[in-house]
């Protein structure tokens, strides 16, 4: 059961990890808590749902699809939304605060147009191939969903690290003026940076959706509130920690259902959040002054 | 819907003034109020409801009335609302002078009309108040709505039978009032037919990944998995379960009891055991003709709340068959209710009878139901009758 259990914890896990990757770096380079993120998870699974059922993609272009509309509604975000407020150096809780609103009207046209019921993907789209090794079943659909997050993730790492994008991007989030100076093109990076954050959010909707075979409005609602608690743990604005964090978050919940009882599930998941950040406050891998990418 | 239900009021005041000034025919008619919601969000039973009386007191009257004296129907719109199921209880009882009651539709609505009724020594019958206490009201309080105290032991004891599970692991909704109260219901039945539990697992509302839950529950080695779940998520639990190898039947509640299970969870759906007083493939004489009349009435077919309504207009002409109505109001109303207890009716949700309920000081009270539940199990996405 424990095997089983912990390929539980690898996928849940993963998608945490991918929705907390998304928005920790709109916070690390934007400085923007984005409450829109769950959201854009949501239109995410909601797109590739339409495309599949309407458009009769198959699994990996109706992916795309998604990520293509969430990489949309990233665009519209920032140009119509953040870099606005920015522009007239609105204070910090103002881009915030929209940001709910965002979240509002996205949650209320989709259930307009969707219904507010549970939605599912046509049984035949998706692979139920079993692999049974010993005690332990491990559907591919899963191991798909933690290969592809993983890759993600690794994809995402290598940019800001070793590419000279990922250079000025970390250099923006450090100050975004001496980036200007430097001959930066900050702006854009922004943009940039809302886009594809919004995108790994919208993967991270679809992969979910694909898992738990549930798509409805309110799906981003509570990955929010994770993903808000694995940012923190992991320390706000760094991608390392948001992956360790989406990984700590989702074994926490896996093993306390194991091990303790699904009754106490958030409140030991929580309360050992709590308690890394008695031990370290700014997270992880967090530095209280410092902001890093 | 907010105005549909329009026309039929002011047809009923229209009614009630031209009849109302008109001398007393209590000779030769029985009024019978029915206050159920016909507009707002419980309209979607009341109209039901509404569709079964009518069709029950058209049948009655078709065969000659009731020892020849003919029903008359003051149909009322009570909106779902307390309020307004006040309202419509005052008006009926002391402005249309019925003799009996039917309604109101939702149990929070017969928790605050039924004590009017009741002062009133009128007797009200609701066909859809299924929640405790509601019949703890007083000795004229009655229903035919079987609830799920009743219903789940039922489930169980013939799902238990059929597939022979001794051990079960149980898995509920623990935030939302109605799964718990379910889950209540079913920890208690648990006990009784001596069925052991492995685990008790617990979810929260708007939960999507139910794998770890699952993964436990399968660990545990139970016979069966008892379900207390809204439609929203039992449906994902049965199509993860599936998904991890778990092929043990699932038993649930009234809250799985719902066609939609067959889209959301399709082709995972099968040996889902549910429970409910009424049944479209129930094959009985009496609910075939039910169907069919209901059918070629309305175009489409019924609901459990239009059968309930059906039999419980036949429970309450039965009775008054057995009362001489001297056209004395009180006493009337009275003779109806002494006489109310003691029917036994075989209709479209089977055979039934009262039982007496007790009131809050344990002292006897008014009438619950005592009826057989169906219990149905799903094969290739559909309800098969197993009982």
């Amino acid at each position: 059961m424990l095997a089983q259990q912990i390929i539980n914890g690898l996928s849940l896990g993963g998608v945490y990890a991918l929705f907390a990757l998304g928005f920790t770096l709109i916070f690390g380079v934007l400085n923007v808590i984005n409450l829109a993120h769950g959201a854009i998870f949501m239109i995410g699974a909601y797109a590739a749902l339409h495309a599949v059922l309407v458009f009769h993609f198959s699994l990996l272009p109706a992916i795309f699809a998604a990520m293509l509309v969430t990489g949309a509604a990233g665009w519209v975000l920032d140009k119509f939304i953040l870099a606005p407020l920015r522009a007239r150096r609105a204070p910090h809780l103002a881009p915030m605060i929209a940001t709910i609103g965002v979240a509002i009207c996205l949650t209320s046209l989709v259930e307009g147009y969707f219904g507010s019921e549970n939605l599912r993907f046509p049984i035949d789209t998706l692979p139920s191939s079993t692999l049974t090794l010993g005690s332990v079943q491990v559907n591919w659909l899963d191991l798909k969903i933690i290969l592809l997050a993983l890759l993600l993730m690794g994809v995402m790492l290598w940019v800001i690290r070793h590419s000279p994008t990922g250079r000025a991007l970390r250099g923006v989030a450090e100050s975004p003026k001496a980036a200007a100076l430097l001959g930066v093109n900050v702006d854009g990076l922004l943009l940039a940076t809302s886009v594809i954050a919004s995108i790994l959010g919208g993967v991270a909707g679809v992969l979910i959706a694909l898992y738990t075979n549930s798509v409805f409005p309110h799906m981003g609602q509570p990955m929010l509130h994770k993903g808000i608690a694995v940012v923190i743990i992991g320390g706000m604005g760094d991608v390392r920690g948001a992956l360790i964090g989406g990984f700590f978050l989702g074994f926490a919940e896996v093993l306390t259902i194991a091990y303790i009882g699904s009754n106490m599930r958030d409140a030991v998941a929580f309360g050992l959040l709590f308690s890394v950040l008695l031990l370290r406050p700014a997270g992880l891998f967090g530095h209280a002054p410092q902001r890093r990418v | 819907m907010r105005f549909s239900g329009r026309p039929i009021c002011y047809g009923a005041l229209l009614f009630i003034l031209v009849f109302g000034v008109l001398p007393n025919t209590a000779a030769a008619q029985i009024k019978i109020g029915i206050a159920e919601a016909l507009t707002g969000n419980a309209s979607q039973y009341g109209v039901a409801i509404r569709k079964g009386f009518e069709l029950a007191a058209g049948e009655i009257a078709s065969s000659g009335g009731v020892n020849g004296q003919k029903l008359e129907l003051v149909i009322e719109d009570e909106q779902g609302k307390k309020e307004e199921a006040i309202n419509v209880f005052k008006k009926l009882i002391f402005q249309d002078k019925v003799v009996l009651l039917f309604g109101p539709t939702l149990s929070n609505s017969a928790q605050a009309s039924d004590p009017v009724a009741q002062a009133a020594k009128v007797v009200v019958f609701g066909t859809s108040n299924t929640a405790d206490g509601i019949t703890s009201i007083g000795n004229y309080v009655f229903r035919n709505s079987v609830t799920e105290a009743d219903i789940l032991p039922v489930t169980l004891k013939v799902a238990a039978q059929k597939t022979g599970f001794k051990k079960v692991a149980v898995l509920y909704g623990n935030d939302d009032i109605f799964t718990k109260s379910s889950y209540d219901n079913f920890k208690k039945a648990l006990q009784d037919l001596k069925i052991g539990v492995t685990t008790t697992e617990t979810f929260a509302k708007g939960d999507v990944d139910f794998k770890p839950q699952l993964t436990k529950i399968k660990g545990t080695n139970p016979d069966a998995i008892v379900l207390s779940a809204l439609v929203a998520e039992g449906a994902p639990i049965m199509v993860q379960s599936r998904q991890l190898g778990i092929t043990l039947p699932f038993v649930g509640g009234n809250g799985m009891n719902s066609p939609r299970i067959f889209e959301l969870a399709r082709d995972h759906s099968d040996n889902l055991w549910v429970g409910s007083p009424w049944s479209l493939e129930s094959s009985t004489p009496e609910n075939k003709r039910f169907v069919t009349a209901y059918k070629k009435a309305y175009g489409a077919l019924p609901d459990q709340f239009a059968a309930q309504a059906y039999d419980a207009m036949y429970i309450a002409a039965e009775a008054m068959r057995k009362v001489k109505f001297a056209g004395k109001l009180d006493a009337d109303r009275k003779a109806l209710r002494d006489a109310l207890p003691a029917v036994q009716w075989n209709g479209a949700t089977g055979s039934f009878k009262f039982r007496q309920a007790r009131g809050r000081d344990r002292k006897p009270a008014g009438y619950d139901a005592v009826q057989t539940a169906i219990v149905m199990v799903t094969k290739r996405n559909q309800y098969v009758i197993e009982k």
